[in-house]
């Protein structure tokens, strides 16, 4: 059987199969479906370092191939994670991943400070992405400037592995992701939700509360495979490959693409067992193709 | 609750209206326990167009036949692609999902199940329960005319049946809440399943004659697990997910204007 172990920076993953943030809850959500061993890596939900209400109801409307949704980073804030989630989930044998947003760098630096202090989560995901939030969230993500200014005060209050979840809502995604590297991230992850909007015909309104929301599942695969592709020409950090993936065969484009693990969000509403499924489904196209570690096909179509 | 994904074989359909659909789910193992209130996240084979699960509420749960019913309303894409089920299909179900309703507070206790329009099929199973159980459900069913009237053989069986219909072609004329039989019974609580309005008038006046009541929501859902926070509706503890800590809800919990 092939070797699935992959590295992302300082952390090294069983397989290259996590689960996207805010698809996937805190990982127990799922546990009756799937043993949550048996994934490389949990990004959990969304933490600020207040608490957060999010956006009104409606916040999801489903697309050809996909959704959108304007959750708007609901949380109750970072102590309360370390309270009250990270005890639940210190003991699971997996790398469970902290997805961090802010309104500013200060915000950004003093969440990821404190989560810093929790032994069993080796590493966060800094959401520099998201379209949900007026104030913060994508706003830093589309000026390389914004996105340095961030990743430099988190860097600082940070000493484990920094991931920068990037925006593919932007002119040149490899000109962020530069910055970002340049900033002191050790990987990157890519792509976070494209912006979009559904109209009513009948109410003559957008659907969504807030009006736009961030599309996600099959429908963006193409564009995000696209994103990685051109980012891995361009930085030496590792990648974390995600945006549409469903099965096993999408995981293997974005390995080649050049992402060194991957994240499944959407599908996990389709079927909550398919993370393990993708990575059974890696080992065996491994196989059948001759392959000894998943490492062999790490960026061979570039 | 532990909850499963499973493959179920659809062991009849049936056609109470041209609108509705009647899908009786069974299985090889016996199927999971499942409580009254409870749903389903049904994926839907052979539409391209429906990319999420569905969330269907459980009609009715038989352990002695090992049988499951989703009572559908065809309302758009997905739930007519249900409605082209065969016997011998099978049918994917993440579940059982969500809270339910209350269970018997006290023997004897007159509980009013109000339905409207499909809102109905969690109700049949409730009234099931609650008979079961040493309560006395008494059901009040709105519709708009008496072909959109479902299940209503089996809501007989269990108990009284009082019916209300927009054009008067069963039962009184109007509304739920214009039923003479609420001004002249009393009830020790509610629970409701219907459209909003309809909800929210059941709610006002359970409000004013202080009877306790709940209802049950269908916001729009993706996940069906409490982990993607779409589902949420407003309650006196913030944003909370239907799916989750619902789908039935006090009155008391929500912040509805009544
Ligand atoms: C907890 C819960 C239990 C439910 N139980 C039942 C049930 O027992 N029987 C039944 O027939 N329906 C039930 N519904 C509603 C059912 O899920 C929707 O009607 C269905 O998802 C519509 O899918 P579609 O592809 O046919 O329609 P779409 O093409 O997706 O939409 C068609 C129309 O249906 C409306 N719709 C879509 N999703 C929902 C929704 N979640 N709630 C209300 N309206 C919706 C849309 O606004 C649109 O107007 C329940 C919903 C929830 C949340
Ligand atoms: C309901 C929902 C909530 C999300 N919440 C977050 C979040 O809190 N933080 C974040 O960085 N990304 C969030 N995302 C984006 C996903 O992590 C992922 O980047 C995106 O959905 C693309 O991947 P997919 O097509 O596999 O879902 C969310 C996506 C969805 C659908
Ligand atoms: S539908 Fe995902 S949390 Fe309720």
């Amino acid at each position: 059987m092939a070797d699935l172990t992959t590295k992302l920076a300082g952390i090294t993953l069983k397989n290259p199969v996590m689960t996207a943030s805010g698809t996937f809850g805190y990982g127990v959500e799922f546990a009756d479906f799937v043993n949550l061993e048996d994934i490389g890596g949990i990004i959990v939900k969304g933490t600020t370092l207040n608490p957060r209400e999010g956006n009104d109801y409606p916040r999801m409307v489903e697309t050809a191939s996909g959704m959108l949704n304007c959750v708007g980073l609901q949380n109750k804030g970072v102590d309360y994670f370390c309270k009250n989630i990270y005890p639940q989930t210190k003991d699971i044998n997996t790398n469970m991943i902290v997805n961090v947003s802010g309104s500013c760098p200060e915000d950004y630096a003093e969440c990821a400070a404190r989560i810093n202090e929790l032994d069993n989560i080796p590493a966060i995901e800094l959401n520099i992405s998201c379209p949900n939030v007026r104030q913060g969230g994508m706003a830093f993500g589309v000026t390389t400037d914004g996105a340095a200014s961030v990743v430099k005060a988190v860097r600082e209050a940070y000493k484990k592995t920094l991931i920068v979840k990037l925006s593919p809502n932007v002119t040149s995604i490899t000109d962020i992701a530069l910055a970002v590297q340049d900033a002191g991230a050790d990987a990157v992850s890519l792509i976070n939700t494209l912006m979009g909007m559904v109209i009513d015909i009948e109410k003559r309104k957008p659907i969504l509360s807030i009006g736009t929301g961030g599309m996600s599942g099959p429908a963006v695969k193409p564009v995000a495979v696209r994103c990685v592709y051109q980012v891995a020409k361009a930085v030496n950090v590792p990648i974390v490959g995600l945006g549409g993936i469903m099965n096993a065969h999408d995981a293997i484009e974005f390995l080649l693409a050049g992402a060194s693990a991957i994240e499944i969000g959407t599908a996990n509403f389709v079927d909550p067992a398919i993370t393990v499924k993708v990575a059974q489904g890696i080992s065996e196209w491994l196989d059948n193709h001759g392959c000894k570690s998943v490492s062999e096909i790490i960026g061979q179509a570039l | 609750m532990k909850k499963y994904i499973k493959d179920l074989t659809v062991a009849a359909v049936e056609y109470p209206h041209s609108r509705y659909v009647l899908i009786k789910l069974t299985d090889a193992e016996p199927l999971p326990e499942v409580a009254p209130g409870q749903f389903v996240e049904v994926k839907v084979e052979g539409s391209p167009a429906t990319f999420l699960r569905r969330p269907i509420s459980i009609n009715y749960y038989d352990k002695a036949t090992n049988q499951l019913w989703l009572l559908v309303a065809m309302v758009g894409e997905g739930t007519r692609t249900l409605g082209t089920l065969k016997a011998g299909d099978k049918l994917n179900l993440v579940f059982p999902l969500g809270n339910g309703f209350s269970p018997v507070q006290k023997a004897g206790e007159k509980v009013l199940l109000v339905g409207g329009g499909v809102g109905v099929a969690p109700l049949l199973q409730y009234g099931r329960y609650l008979k079961e159980n040493g309560a006395h459900p008494v059901f009040l069913l709105g519709a708009r005319t008496s072909a959109d009237l479902l299940e209503l053989d089996l809501f007989r069986a269990i108990s009284d049946v009082y019916i209300t219909t927009e054009d008067a072609s069963e039962g009184e004329k109007g509304f739920v809440t214009q039923h003479s039989v609420l001004q002249t019974d009393k009830f020790d609580r509610i629970s409701v399943c219907g459209p909003k309005p309809m909800m929210v008038s059941v709610a006002r006046y359970a409000k004013q004659t202080a009877t306790p009541c709940e209802v049950s929501l269908e916001n729009m859902m993706a996940c069906g697990l409490g982990a993607c926070l779409c589902c949420v509706e407003k309650t006196v503890k913030g944003n909370v997910c239907v799916c989750k800590e619902g789908p039935v809800f006090d009155i008391n919990d929500l912040t509805w204007n009544l």
